[in-house]
């Protein structure tokens, strides 16, 4: 009995974990291996690792920068590395400062239409992202639904360029991005004890200052997990951009995904793989540690 | 805080604003007449001309289809995974390989979907030299990658619900005789059981959205709904898109609808079966 119980106990466990380490951990390793291949004409598209040479008994291992050296002779590739840094930090800011006073409202309101609010920021995420942003090319462009509005309401005589600037790809990020941020802060605010306020608010604390110094600080820990869930993957964000954005300035996910496609160039897309992960990896193990913080607390 | 806090009222208002404006837009130009998506048509609309192009594009519906198969088998699969999953990290104690699967499992949310896309296919394309199988790319690989992507979410929603519940109807169970399997089935899967149905739900709807990591692991021939749509914004507006987007909200809407009921519905009659519990005991 109590051996069968390990065993099952063994078997439950064991088969996600393997089933992810076959499909998500093993992977990593493949494009961190082609990562440093060459490009060549064949079927894979790459140099093997490993060669056995004539006469050898003994294989010879291939290891080849060139994909690394590649990325930092190219201008572009590092203009795009800065600039996908530079538009995730900036949207995760304005997804911060909309989402921070929008969760703290659902947070402070009754708490009979607190699951009403919040199903009306969760809504807008089952229906597809796609499309989503896709709405936004008929809100943005030139003879597109704003400018259209603006211009009968006599406020301004040209359209404004919006489409296929850096403007649109914030708004298409905060846009799809917002219910990721409002959640964690949600979830944070609403076990916040009202009597410290008070009590603040008793010691002569204007609210502003009760809400910087009692409030904001106490909020950190949602103010991160929101942060990251928005950061982490804006970096590597392809949709928006690619529908939204600027055509003479890519963002990395584009570019990886322009290597693999366009250029057949499976070394050098592993290589931009490669460095995305690296430039990540701190924040994804931040947020590991805040998930596993937050679903362990019921323990 | 009482009624101070009139900013953030506000700046929710407008929020809630920004996130519908997009969809309802969709909506209203879905029945407009004019070709040029947004302007509106006012001689000649509301048409249904829109609706009536798409239900007769052939490439659509078998990207529709398509789709709604993979997703099916998709989020089914995630959820078993995902429940097994959430069952170790939030059950069992210290375990070997514990940080391992906890870290696979929280990873795949917040990783870059090109990095995702193209990890997947490297591993199929090197599986197929290896072993032969899977003979190319194609519904089988998007499948699988789907699999991957959907557990994660599933397992966190399984584990928080869990860690949620103590173990002590569990305990009570195993003390009075019943197997771990039979303690499963009858004490814990129906304890779980919204977070399954809302993991499965959220599983699909990832699986039938997904973009960026499918374009990676598909092939020709097996071009997903998002793919065929993607193909067709990429160049600008078209106006028979956002009847489909209409449609996908409607079904959406109704969806979350239905569930918020049974919901309801459920929790309504777990309080009546606590009431006569307690009504017995007296």
């Amino acid at each position: 009995m109590r051996l069968t119980q390990a065993a099952g106990r063994r078997l439950v466990a064991g088969i996600p974990t393997f089933w992810l380490l076959m499909l998500f951990l093993i992977p990593f390793l493949i494009v961190f291996r082609i990562s440093f291949s060459e490009v060549r004409l064949a079927i894979p598209p790459y140099t093997p690792l490993l060669t056995w040479h004539h006469g050898s008994i003994w294989p010879a291992l291939e290891l080849h920068g060139s994909a690394y050296a590649f990325l930092f002779t190219d201008s572009l590739y590092v203009s795009s590395y800065l600039y996908s840094l530079k538009v995730a930090a900036i949207s995760t800011l304005l997804c911060l400062l909309i989402g921070y006073p929008m969760a703290y409202a659902i947070a402070r309101a009754a708490p009979s239409s607190r699951s009403m609010l919040l199903m009306l920021i969760v809504l807008p995420f089952w229906t597809s992202f796609l499309l989503r942003v896709y709405a936004w090319i008929g809100l943005l462009k030139n003879n597109g639904v704003i400018n259209n509005v603006l211009m009968s309401l006599g406020v301004i005589d040209h359209p404004l360029v919006m489409l296929q600037t850096d403007f649109a790809v914030y708004v298409g990020i905060v846009y799809s991005y917002l219910p990721f941020m409002i959640l964690p802060l949600y979830s944070n605010l609403e076990k916040h004890d009202p009597a410290l306020l008070e009590a603040a608010a008793d010691l002569g604390a204007r609210p502003v200052s009760a809400f910087l110094r009692v409030t904001l600080p106490q909020s950190l820990p949602g103010i991160v997990a929101g942060s990251l869930l928005v950061f982490i993957p804006a970096v590597g964000e392809y949709v928006i951009p690619t529908l939204l954005g600027r055509t003479d300035q890519l963002m990395i996910g584009r570019v990886l995904s322009d290597e693999f496609f366009e250029n057949r160039d499976w070394p050098v897309a592993s290589a931009v793989a490669i460095l995305i992960l690296l430039l990540l990896v701190i924040p994804i193990m931040l947020f590991q540690r805040m998930q596993r913080r937050e679903l362990e607390a019921g323990r | 805080m009482r009624s101070r806090g009139w900013f953030p009222r506000i700046a929710l208002v407008l929020g809630l604003i920004f996130l519908y404006v997009p969809i309802v837009s969709m909506i209203v130009f879905s029945f407009n007449n004019s070709r040029l998506v947004t302007v509106w048509d006012a001689a000649n609309s509301p048409t249904l001309k829109w609706y009536h192009i798409l239900v007769h594009n052939g490439q659509i519906l078998s990207a529709a289809w398509l789709s709604i198969r993979i997703a099916l088998i998709a989020a089914t699969g995630a959820v078993i995974l995902g429940t097994l999953a959430g069952m170790a990290l939030a059950r069992f104690a210290a375990f070997r390989g514990r940080m391992l699967l906890a870290g696979m499992t929280t990873a795949p949310i917040v990783m870059p979907e090109v990095i995702t896309g193209l990890s997947l296919l490297l591993l199929f394309v090197a599986m197929e030299q290896l072993i032969g199988w899977p003979h190319g790319v194609g519904a089988v690989t998007i499948t699988l990658a789907h699999i991957t992507f959907c557990m994660a979410y599933v397992t966190v929603v399984v584990q928080s619900r869990l860690t949620g519940f103590d173990e002590s109807l569990e305990e009570a169970a195993m003390d009075l005789g019943a197997r771990p399997v039979k303690v499963f089935f009858r004490i814990t899967l129906p304890l779980i059981l919204p977070a399954i149905a809302s993991g499965w739900l959220l599983a699909f709807t990832l699986s039938w959205d997904d973009l960026v990591i499918t374009q990676f692991v598909a092939g020709p021939g097996s071009s997903t709904l998002p793919m065929v749509i993607f193909s067709k914004v990429r160049f600008g507006v078209t106006p028979d898109i956002n009847a489909l987007a209409t449609i996908m909200v409607l079904l959406v809407a109704t969806g979350i609808a239905i569930s918020t009921v049974w919901m309801r519905y459920r929790e309504k009659r777990r309080e009546r079966d606590a009431q006569l519990a307690a009504a017995a005991n007296l």
